[in-house]
């Protein structure tokens, strides 16, 4: 008899939880959160890291609106964890625009001068690539989840207190 | 250990045993098998672990290229990756071993290693059993010697240079080159993003769908490369049943928890004391810190983004101490 599997994701809406039981540890070293609950807390197009390694980190993004146009440093890669998104490319005119040994992304004054590359709307497990040399837009007309994959720059907000597990039993408060 | 062994030695014994399998030395090393176990013995001492769990952690061990840090095949027997040299050894990380003065660990050139542990996976993997697949969706290792399974134990390692689908990357997944969705994702959507290119940029407007991508992979705990950010790798797996080796860390990694439900047994890395247990649904993300060793247990088929930082000065910085071995501090 074939059996029914139900493969569970999350989203803003829905999510469990689960956690840290600490043995003999402290449950911070474990940096332990819920990227759907950081984002369903976050302004839209915040970027919350919820992951870091040295100068890399990833960031969940709450995607509500259209967001203002960045450049990155170099490539990034966007995956819609919830929602739909549509992502703007631009081809920079002026690459001068992000100075040399920037990480992460910068923020761009109003629409940038630059080539249209082409649009992509992305749903729940899809991954695009937001390449050096070109800027980029989100719009999410109803609010969704963006994780990226970058460099921890400027606009990285990191408040590992308020969003990771502190205690040694999960479901503490 | 005083010196790195690279002499290639005769890989096997010429003749096999009486339960058909030949037997395979490295430096002081010897491992052999017969209908259920793998025995392994070394001057202070000898093992036994079950064939199917031992070929299951041989085969990632290969498949990864030793990976990062240290592969205990369980609480005894294990390798430690010096990226170029490779040490195997017995008891190392184990407390009471190590106190009781029985461990033993040599160091031998990743070629050399390979091959053996090569050989030794293709000699002792019988027709019928895939190591890399869930315990259900495979035959049984036991036995005495039955043909063999090439095809299972030399899959191609996907290492995307960019990002899978990218233009001259790694492919996607399609029932037409080989990978249906599996039994426990057929409800995960298989729809495409809607990519839309303007001429002349068709090469850097791409997309795929990644949890589709995932739901077709025919492996389970095989953390492959999808993305690279620099250092900054993308290893997302699927996870069925127990993962076949507990991993040390020579760096923190990190896990982003994509579907289902994972939990995970944290021990000290050198000692083996039990440290915490974590449980991941999804969304979830932690960091499994640089001192610590893990095993993961997934009851469901599940889909666990493994993301490393893959910058070679990293396991010098961590041994040191001048990188604490938690990724922040709070
Ligand atoms: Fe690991």
């Amino acid at each position: 008899m074939a059996q029914h599997y139900t493969t569970r994701f999350g989203s803003l809406e829905r999510y469990d939880k689960g956690g840290v039981e600490v043995v003999n540890d402290d449950a911070r070293n474990y940096v332990f959160s819920n990227l759907f609950e950081v984002a369903s807390r976050a302004k839209p197009y915040e970027k919350v890291a919820v992951g870091k390694n040295i100068d890399y980190v990833i960031e969940a993004i709450r995607a509500e609106g259209i967001s203002g146009w960045r450049a990155p440093a170099h490539d990034e890669f966007a995956l819609v964890m919830d929602g739909e998104v549509e992502i703007r490319l631009l081809k920079l005119d002026n690459p001068g625009l992000v100075s040399p040994g920037t990480k992460g992304s910068v923020a761009l004054a109003g629409t940038p001068a630059g080539r249209k590359m082409g649009v992509v709307r992305a749903r729940r497990g899809h991954m695009t690539l937001l390449p050096v040399g070109a800027a980029y837009q989100f719009d999410a007309p109803r609010p969704g989840v963006i994780l990226l994959q970058t460099m921890a720059g400027a606009d990285t907000v990191e408040r590992w207190g308020d969003i990771c597990q502190t205690t040694p039993r999960r479901n503490a408060r | 250990m005083s010196k790195t062994t690279d002499a290639v030695p005769e890989i096997g014994s010429i003749e096999p045993n009486q339960h058909g399998y030949r037997s395979f030395t490295l430096g002081a090393f010897r491992f052999d098998r017969d209908e259920y176990f793998t025995h392994v013995a070394w001057p202070k001492g000898h093992h036994m672990l079950p064939v199917d769990a031992f070929l299951r952690a041989l085969q990632r061990d290969i498949a990864w290229g030793f990976f990062y840090g240290i592969v205990n095949f369980d609480a005894v027997i294990g390798t430690m990756n010096h990226y170029g040299s490779v040490d195997l050894f017995a008891g190392r990380f184990n407390d009471h071993y190590r106190r009781a003065g029985l461990d033993h660990s040599e160091r031998f050139t990743t070629p050399l290693i390979q091959r053996v542990f090569e050989a030794m996976l293709d000699d002792w993997t019988n027709a019928g059993f895939d190591p890399f697949a869930s315990p259900q969706e495979t035959g049984s290792a036991f036995g005495p010697k039955h043909g063999s399974n090439k095809e299972a134990i030399t899959r191609h390692r996907v290492t995307a240079k960019r990002m899978i689908a990218a233009p001259g990357d790694e492919p996607l997944r399609t029932d037409d080159n080989g990978f249906p969705v599996n039994r426990h994702f057929h409800d995960v959507p298989q729809d495409k993003p809607d990519v839309r290119a303007e001429p002349g940029f068709e090469d850097e407007v791409v997309a795929f769908n990644l949890f589709a991508y995932l739901s077709r992979s025919d492996v389970t705990w095989n953390p492959s490369i999808v993305s690279v950010c620099k250092a900054s790798l993308y290893c997302p797996t699927t996870e069925e049943y127990i993962l076949p080796v507990i991993h040390g860390n020579d760096r923190v990694e990190w896990f982003v928890q994509l579907s289902d439900e994972i939990q995970w047994e944290v021990e000290d890395r050198d000692t083996g004391a039990v440290r915490a247990r974590v449980t991941m649904k999804a969304g979830d993300v932690a960091a499994m810190p640089a001192d610590i060793r893990h095993r993961g247990f997934s009851p469901k088929r599940s889909m666990l983004l493994v993301w490393e930082n893959a910058s070679p000065e990293l396991p010098a910085l961590y041994a040191s101490g001048k990188m604490p071995p938690t990724p922040v501090q709070f």
